[in-house]
């Protein structure tokens, strides 16, 4: 095995009895990308500097690389978004998870991984830079937004990675990849330096090849931050002594309402398959009930859309990034925007300046936020009587590039089993339980409580040591 | 009057707070333009507001000041729009729950009291300020993120003196609660009003024009006055009026059209996301009341009845929150019997040397001690009065003490018969005509004459003695 296909706890063993070096990993890793990334474009605007080791050798992560979604702020490393409108922004500074990753040892890998521009997609098709591939068939999409991230991950083109999460964006593209993928609860991450597409919804989380690397990353990036009013002051566990292999007597839900008409037979097959192995490995399932279901999407495109229609307003050219020429303010602001923004971001700016305009705010977001609201109640109750929830990630495994690119709505829809989660504030994991006779990885998804992550390592590691599905490599 | 006026202010405060409102850059005035910058208020990407807890009690307290209802629960939101001045292209504000709603504010106009309502209080920052020049247009984004308050009334005040008294009355509760500059040419107070006129007597409300772009009190007072007029004889003239937005055009003193009513815009309020709902506790409003000072009229209240002034004066001297603290100190430490005679000077010729000088009573560089020891000197008729007033000035001018400019001056009163008939031998000369006045009965005439005989003695001549010689002299 190379290094670069190694996770990053095996890479922290050899590190540690000094079996290897850094430089050996990125040397490893720059070598792998050079040949596959060409075809998988999980990266983009090419080649960078490296990023010199030597000076975090002495802390936890003793110099292991990470790579970075381009809409976590890097000091001095652009940050884009994949969005023509941000083009040539080099951040001040760095997002407090960054800081974080520094300050345990970590580098930060110099290249940063594709997305849908500002994390709008669920295909990684929306970026300015063009479509990132899935590693598994190159024909197919690597899912979205943070399908840079997830296929590197995949492809071995990353030890690990960090993504971020409003509708299902870190848990879609590992399940469509065959990765690990976390959208932890709400608050348990610093969003200090992740440019917002929906404020409310947004999480960073990690991608990583197995549920161990997830729990030492998620513990690195994890706490309150003074600088986010929104985080959370909770302390945050040791999550890999969560990792017992121990699920007998758990309580798992298993809601109705996520296997219905229009999923696809296949991926419904794999799911009950893995459900039946959690029940074999000692956990007690039952059906419940998540009744609101059905309204979370079109809940989730009105409060995503209305924030981010205020939140990328800031995109004007006045101070940073692409600017249209023009003698008149307006007719700049005007011209900056119509070329800085492609499609699917115009029509979400669109659709949020709708929903939040005068008349419409009370049908529209005041209606979305009281619906939100029994989204959550749904959770509440059936973790009153539950430890977790077991669930489909996707309805379908990944999809051909440019299917559903014409098809917003459909496009949308593969994003109904994971939205629900965000809208309550909920952490999320999705594992790789299976694959389609084409070959295409299907993901499991398990939800728990507010801030009971270790639940979710727990069941999601128990249910991995069981299985061998982490360990297939696609042939690239 | 045939017609109402109605007027309405919406003040915006700058809180003299060390930091911005939602980051931890410097508020200070006047450094180079973009250097009291960061990510937070330039509005970068990826950075996020906190907000500042020492405005937030800040404006808790001025809430308190206008015995306001402050909001257990309240939030910012987002006020959305375009302008390059504003990084974000959005501001935080407060809409529907305001930080505190319902206060007053008592005004004295035209002799009386007047009960002005406050609507609502509420916090939200500052934007950027541009710099236009021959070719271009630059954002200076130090001021970007200052904490801001806005202060609104309803529309209570009917006349443009009205509008003037309030904004003065509000400066005075600003200023004793110390929560900011108040300094209308630095921008750190500003005002925009509404102004409608309806025929005395009617009920409902005319059309509203909103008039922005005053930059002094008396900017805001010539403004509305000019729009009394324009509106009235547009009413007059049977001519209708639009709501509209206009700007105050100093140089030219009239108003012009910024925008119509069709031109409003939707600012598409929500709330801040990034910013949760939070509750004001208790704990912090009682911390807040425990540091209200004593307000400008409960200290007039208290001058009038501890030290006997009349309310007129006393309300000369607590507009000020150092004038009142400089004049209250004047008083307890005068040792005099009757308090009266420290009160006459303050508001008699103190006042008139700091109007003469335009500079504070208690900015006048004037030592209370020597004050006491002037008036003492009046008290034990060793100085005229008129001689004391010169010497007061001396005193500001000089800084020496006032024992030593009698002295230099050798001012003492004459009080002596002998030193003084001379003088008043030649006044009685040289005033014929007012002397046989006197003898004719009228009164007048004797002042006339020991004016003069003050006149000729510099102002040094004892005037009672000088009555009571040339009465005998002529009797």
């Amino acid at each position: 095995m190379e290094l670069n296909q190694l996770t990053a706890h095996e890479l922290l063993e050899k590190l540690r009895a000094q079996q290897t070096t850094p430089e050996a990993i990125l040397d490893s890793l720059y070598a792998r990308i050079q040949k596959i990334d060409p075809k998988v474009k999980a990266y983009v605007r090419g080649q960078a500097d490296r990023t010199p080791t030597e000076d975090r050798h002495a802390c936890f992560l003793l110099g292991l690389p990470i790579t970075i979604k381009d809409n976590i702020c890097t000091e001095g490393l652009p940050t884009e978004c994949c969005s023509k409108i941000l083009q040539g922004f080099r951040p001040p500074y760095d997002a407090t998870v960054i800081n974080k990753l520094k300050k345990s040892g970590g580098v930060i890998f110099p290249l940063k991984a594709n997305m849908d521009e500002f994390a709008f997609g669920s295909s990684t098709e929306n970026s300015y830079f063009g479509p990132t591939r899935n590693p598994w068939n190159l024909d197919y999409v690597p899912g979205g937004s943070s399908g840079g991230s997830a296929a590197a991950v995949a492809s071995d083109e990353a030890i690990w990675a960090l993504g971020s999460d409003t509708g299902g964006s870190i848990r879609q593209p590992a399940s469509f990849c065959g990765v690990v993928g976390l959208k932890p609860t709400y608050g348990r991450i610093s969003r200090f330096g992740l440019i917002a597409f929906a404020s409310s919804l947004d999480q960073i989380g990690p991608i990583t090849k197995d549920v161990q690397d997830a729990a030492i990353l998620t513990g690195l990036i994890s706490g309150y931050d003074p600088g986010d009013s929104t985080s959370v002051n909770q302390d945050v566990p040791d999550y890999t002594k969560s990792l017992t292999g121990d699920i007998k007597n758990l309580k798992i839900g298993i809601p109705k309402e996520y296997f219905i008409a229009g999923m696809d037979t296949e991926v419904k097959m794999i799911i009950q398959e893995a459900v039946n192995k959690l029940k074999n490995l000692g956990a007690l399932t039952s059906p419940v009930s998540l009744p609101h279901t059905e309204y979370a999407v079109p809940v989730y495109y009105i409060i995503a859309t209305a924030e981010a229609s205020s939140n990328l307003a800031r995109f004007d050219g006045v101070q940073y990034g692409y600017r249209a020429s023009s003698d008149n303010l307006i007719q700049m602001y005007k011209l900056t925007r119509a070329q800085g923004f492609g499609q699917e971001a115009k029509r979400r700016i669109i659709l949020g300046t709708f929903v939040l305009s005068h008349g419409y705010y009370d049908a529209y977001y005041l209606r979305a936020l009281k619906v939100r609201t029994l989204i959550k109640q749904d959770f509440d109750k059936v973790f009153g009587d539950f430890d977790c929830i077991v669930a489909p990630t996707s309805p379908t495994s990944a999809f051909k590039i440019g299917e559903r690119a014409q098809d917003p709505l459909s496009m949308y829809l593969s994003d109904i089993y994971t939205i629900s989660v965000n809208l309550a504030g909920i952490p999320a994991i999705s594992i790789p339980c299976g694959f389609t006779k084409k070959g295409l990885p299907v993901g499991l998804q398990i939800m728990a409580k507010p801030f009971n992550e270790a639940l979710l390592f727990r069941v999601a590691h128990t249910f991995e040591q069981n299985t061998d599905w982490h360990k297939l490599k696609p042939s690239l | 009057m045939k017609y109402q006026t109605v007027i309405g202010l919406e003040v915006h405060l700058q809180l003299n707070t060390k930091t911005k409102a939602f980051c931890g850059c410097s508020t200070d005035f006047g450094k180079i333009p973009n250097s009291n910058v960061c990510p937070v208020c330039l509005g970068l990407p990826g950075s996020l507001p906190v907000y500042n807890r020492e405005a937030l009690n800040s404006a808790i307290k001025l809430a308190l000041a206008f015995d306001c209802q402050i909001q257990e629960h309240t939030k910012f939101d987002r006020k959305n729009y375009f302008y390059p001045d504003l990084p974000k292209n959005y501001q935080i504000s407060q809409f529907d729950l305001p930080l505190s709603r319902n206060g007053y504010l008592n005004i004295y106009t035209q002799g009386s009291a007047k009960r002005i309502r406050i609507t609502r209080v509420h916090l939200e920052e500052d934007a950027g300020k541009l710099i236009h020049e021959a070719s271009v247009s630059l954002v200076d984004f130090n001021r970007t993120g200052i904490p801001l308050l806005e202060i609104v009334s309803e529309p209570d005040l009917n006349s443009p003196g009205e509008a003037f008294d309030y904004l003065n009355s509000l400066k005075s509760i600003i200023e004793y609660l110390d929560v900011s500059d108040c300094d209308m040419e630095k921008g750190s107070l500003r005002c925009d009003a509404n102004i409608s006129l309806r025929l005395s007597g009617a009920k409902e409300l005319g059309v509203k024009i909103e008039l922005k772009n005053m930059n002094s009190f008396k900017g805001v007072k010539d403004a509305l006055t000019f729009e009394v007029e324009r509106q009235t004889q547009l009413l007059e003239a049977s001519q209708e009026l639009v709501q509209e937005t206009r700007l105050w055009d100093v140089e030219k003193s009239i108003t012009v059209v910024m925008r119509t009513k069709e031109g409003a815009k939707d600012y598409r309020y929500f709330p801040d996301p990034d910013l949760t709902v939070f509750t004001i506790e208790q704990s912090m409003i009682s911390q807040a009341r425990s540091q209200l000072p004593e307000l400008p009229q409960e200290k007039m209240c208290r001058f009038v009845k501890e030290y006997g002034l009349t309310e007129y004066d006393a309300k000369i001297l607590v507009s000020s929150k150092k004038d009142a603290q400089f004049a209250e100190s004047c008083i307890a430490n005068y040792p005099g019997k009757d308090k009266k005679e420290m009160v006459n000077w303050l508001i008699g010729p103190l006042l008139s040397e700091s109007n003469l000088r335009k500079i504070k009573l208690h900015a006048l560089n004037l030592d209370k001690n020597e004050l006491i020891s002037l008036i003492g000197f009046v008290q034990r008729q060793e100085i005229s009065h008129l001689c004391a007033k010169n010497i007061l000035s001396q005193l500001i001018d000089t800084g020496k003490t006032a024992r030593d400019l009698i002295q230099e001056g050798n001012l003492q009163q004459i009080s002596n018969v002998d030193a003084l008939s001379g003088v008043i031998e030649a006044v009685i000369h040289e005033n014929s005509k007012s002397v046989s006045d006197f003898r004719a009965g009228k009164s007048n005439a004797l002042m006339y004459l020991v004016g003069q005989v003050m006149k000729k003695s510099s102002g040094k001549a004892n005037p009672k003695v000088v009555g009571d010689l040339v009465r005998r002299r002529l009797s």
